[in-house]
């Protein structure tokens, strides 16, 4: 079975991206950008799992299998997220008292 | 009709339910991946009850993460970053069969992964001393709702003690690696386990690429 | 017949000796042997309390037990018979024996972790059952915060450490079969060649790796709730116990359908067999159990309908409810029509399989009332839902257990046991299953209220009939114990296929040997075709 085998240069220019928009992420959390900042914050550690999953996991060179699989868990993930915020982020929406 | 695969003597390359080398090296990859789904809903359950309640109490969580040391969590950050460079050097070197790289390698994820560990005790030993660990002695200044503030430490603790025990596991691991690295176990046509753990490294990364944000850089902006 | 020459051919059970060749066994076939044992031991206490439960509800007064007393038995009730007997059964037991043998593998992709499952399921069982000796647990299964992590006095931590690793030996089965699924199927074996008993458990196994380990870290939290006093659900701080209920939720809804999805495998291989005819609408079967197994994730606010969660959210997860019944009804409309114009026989795998479906209709019919939020208003909390979802895994589940393990009997052990005393059994569990419980949906709309031991006297009657039916129902299950036993020494001896049944499980000896198949079979047609396969008599004496 044949590899992909990266070169040094690949993963190093990952690791300084990594490193650069580590250093964005904490500086920026210093401006105001009011409820920006979350999305912010959250884009950037997306934007370094996807670094991580496709170059040092491989991913990007994995089968469709693997990727499925890691869409799969990504999306059960955001199920439990998003349904259990349609309850807390819907109360009220209701007339019923307290519901 | 049936095929010629039949039972075989059995070595780490090819056990003895698998035809071929690569179906076994497929399956051991596939079951790493699916295990690290499950890990994926594991912290998931955490980091839904730290969504719940940081919606909930926004302020006191900011007051609260802002008596974290964001230098410290971002220079352990970047030691993180470091250990999965080094990591995936060390299966790089195993598919090229360098026995020596191999070690090497995996001898600094150790060290980095090891480092982190070091920073975060002391960190905790911190928040102990300032009494911001949850329980009859909590006391955080600023905040009306103790709480409040109170439950992101639970959560702090809760997360960064569950991500370090998985470090924990990674550092048993990383040493069984090298120990067999070492004995020369792993060539270009045999390294699945440091393939598979290397995934698993990467994983506990990520985890820690979104605890950071999350715990250490809440509405930082604010003045104290 | 040459029963010398029978005992000089190798199989996996006389391959070695001794109880280090069991305890240390890397064989699947051996591993579901041992979840037998294992699991019948746990059904045996869950039903201990059951028996418990249902003698002091004879009288209204209660009398026999204390309240707290009464709490801990439905409690313990409760964990034993789903964590550590439903969750495991088909699946630790008939999948993994079976799930390597259908896809002409010799054993799943990671022996030693199904070994480790198998020890994870014991070391889980024997905290739960600490916990259960040293005074119990009083918390119900489903240990809602604050009672369990701030003012329940009793085992809980024990208790719920052993959910943990349990949950763990779940999660290990899961990922081993999808797996052996994806990597391990034989030549030709394409996915829509493979057995829907395989699609089952396929399902069943997304499942057990996406929604088990939400509860592992439930269960963590209310651990360091409890033992760190971190409060997470704590009122008091701002905790939420809705928020636990929402996590606790998202395990347990999807967990009914580990429970259900692996039976109505058996059942889809029961009906073919004993109809002789391919599974009518066989992919759509199959995209049913995935979209179970799916859909069953987004609905587990049912549970909670008056929990004090949004009553928006309520109404969506009463919406989507009623999406997840609909697979379940098409498997039993494709059962139904299989059954048309079949050659159908009446050996007791089929009995069982026809109480399945009749049962489980029922049980699954409730589940719509249950799923409408306002008729779940008045009938949550009552026995209603006990019925209702007894009905499913008792019902269900339970007889899907039977009926797969008096089928793949002779295959596992070479014997057959006494169809005779099968027959009667079944029908004894039959009738005993819908006298304990029917009179509980009764009660249940009437208003008996669950986890209560004392009762408004006009309901003692129908709480006497359901334990009458309760004791038929004990008979019922001792019987097979019995003669499952006796046959292992004095049952007729069993040929290859004596179903006449399709599958590669049947195409090797029974026993079957160490690896299965002397080599790799190849496939070369759908799953159930009956025109290659030849039935054989069972030999007798």
């Amino acid at each position: 079975m044949s590899e992909h085998i990266d070169s040094i240069r690949t993963y190093t220019l990952v690791l300084l991206a990594l490193l650069v928009l580590t250093a964005v992420t904490t500086l920026v959390a210093f401006v105001d950008l009011g409820e920006f900042s979350v999305v912010v914050a959250l884009a950037i550690a997306v934007c370094k799992m996807l670094l991580v999953a496709l170059f040092f996991m491989h991913v990007r060179h994995s089968t469709k299998l693997t990727k499925l699989v890691v869409l799969g868990g990504l999306l059960w993930l955001a199920i439990l997220l998003m349904l259990t915020l349609s309850d807390f982020t819907t109360r009220g929406w209701i007339g019923v008292p307290g519901r | 009709m049936a095929s010629e695969a039949q039972a075989h003597a059995e070595t780490a390359a090819l056990r003895v339910q698998f035809d071929t080398e690569a179906q076994q090296k497929d399956a051991s990859t596939l079951g790493m991946w699916i295990f690290l789904i499950t890990e994926v809903m594991f912290f998931g359950g955490m980091f839904t009850a730290y969504t719940v309640y940081r919606r909930a109490y926004s302020d006191a969580f900011a007051v609260a993460s802002s008596s974290l040391n964001v230098t410290i969590g971002a220079i352990n950050t970047a030691v993180l970053l470091f250990s999965s460079f080094t990591m995936v050097m060390a299966v790089r070197a195993s598919q090229l069969g360098q026995r020596r790289m191999i070690v090497l390698f995996l001898v600094l994820t150790l060290i980095f992964g090891g480092m982190f560990l070091g920073v975060k005790a002391y960190e905790w030993n911190e928040k102990f001393e300032q009494h911001h660990v949850p329980g009859p002695s909590f006391h955080m200044e600023g905040v009306a709702q103790q709480g409040h503030a109170q439950l992101f430490f639970s959560l702090y603790f809760a997360m960064t003690g569950l991500h370090a025990a998985h470090m924990v596991i990674g550092v048993g691991l990383l040493s069984w690696l090298i120990w067999m690295a070492n004995k020369g176990k792993f060539t270009a046509e045999y390294n699945t386990p440091v393939d598979i753990a290397g995934l698993y490294w990467h994983f506990v990364d990520v985890i820690w690429i979104f605890l950071f944000p999350l715990l250490y850089l809440i509405d930082r902006h604010l003045p104290k | 017949m040459n029963t010398a020459a029978i005992h000089e051919r190798e199989d996996y059970l006389n391959v070695s000796h001794g109880l280090k060749s069991w305890l240390l066994t890397k064989d699947h076939k051996r591993i579901g042997l041992l979840y037998l044992a294992t699991i019948t031991l746990f059904f045996f206490l869950g039903g201990l309390f059951a028996t418990v439960i249902r003698i002091e509800l004879l009288t209204p007064g209660g009398g026999l037990v204390s309240s707290e007393t009464y709490n801990k038995l439905f409690t313990m009730h409760g964990v034993t018979m789903i964590f550590f007997f439903l969750i495991p059964s088909i699946p630790a037991v008939l999948g993994n024996f079976f799930l390597p043998m259908m896809i002409g593998a010799r054993d799943l992709a990671f022996p030693r972790i199904n070994l480790i499952s198998w020890y994870l399921l014991v070391i889980g069982g024997l905290f739960a059952l600490f916990a259960m000796l040293a005074g119990g647990v009083d918390t119900g299964w489903t240990f809602y915060t604050p009672y369990s992590t701030t003012y329940s006095n009793t085992w809980v931590i024990a208790t719920a450490l052993g959910i943990f690793v349990a949950g763990f030996s779940s999660i290990l089965t899961g990922l081993n079969f999808i797996v052996t699924i994806h990597t391990m199927r034989a030549p030709g074996l394409t996915w829509f060649r493979m057995p829907l008993f395989v699609w089952a458990h396929y399902a069943t196994s997304l499942i057990q790796v996406l929604g088990t380990p939400v509860l592992a870290v439930t269960i963590v939290l209310v651990l360091c709730e409890r033992v760190f006093h971190i409060g997470i659900f704590d009122p008091a701080l701002g905790g939420d116990p809705v928020l636990f209920q929402h996590l606790f939720w998202f395990y347990s809804h999807p967990a009914v359908y580990i429970m259900i999805l692996p039976a109505m495998g058996v059942v889809s291989e029961l009906v073919s067999t004993f109809s002789r005819k391919a599974i009518f609408g066989y992919r759509v079967v199959a995209f049913s159990s995935v979209a179970i197994a799916v859909l069953g994730f987004l609905v587990w606010g049912h549970h909670m309908f008056v929990s004090g969660q949004s009553v928006f959210a309520g109404m969506a997860f009463s919406f989507l409810s009623y999406f997840v019944a609909i697979p379940s009804a098409i498997k039993v409309f494709n059962w139904t029509a299989t059954l048309y114009k079949g050659s159908i026989s009446w050996e007791t795998p089929m009995l069982y399989a026809f109480g399945f479906i009749g049962l489980f209709t029922i049980g699954g019919l409730t589940g719509l009332f249950v799923a409408a939020l306002g008729i779940d208003v008045h009938v949550t909390d009552t026995y209603f839902v006990v019925a209702h979802f007894h009905y499913i895994m008792v019902g269900g589940a339970i007889m899907a257990y039977l009926g797969g393990l008096h089928y793949w009997w002779p295959k596992m052990t070479g014997r057959m046991y006494p169809e005779g005393w099968a027959k009667l059994s079944a029908l004894v569990i039959f009738l005993g299953f819908n006298l304990t419980f029917f009179p509980q949906f009764i009660l249940g709309y009437l208003g008996m209220p669950r986890r209560y031991h004392t009762y408004p006297e006009e309901f003692q009657v129908l709480h006497v009939l359901s334990t009458a039916g309760a004791s038929v129902l004990a008979v019922g299950y001792a019987i097979p114990m019995i003669y499952f036993a006796w046959s292992l020494k004095y049952g007729a001896m069993a040929g290859t296929n004596p179903w006449g049944a399709s599958g590669l499980e049947w195409k090797t000896p029974s026993p079957p040997p160490l690896h299965n198949f002397d080599t790799t079979p190849v496939v070369t047609h759908d799953a159930y075709d009956y025109s290659t396969v030849v039935g054989e008599a069972v030999e007798i004496g």
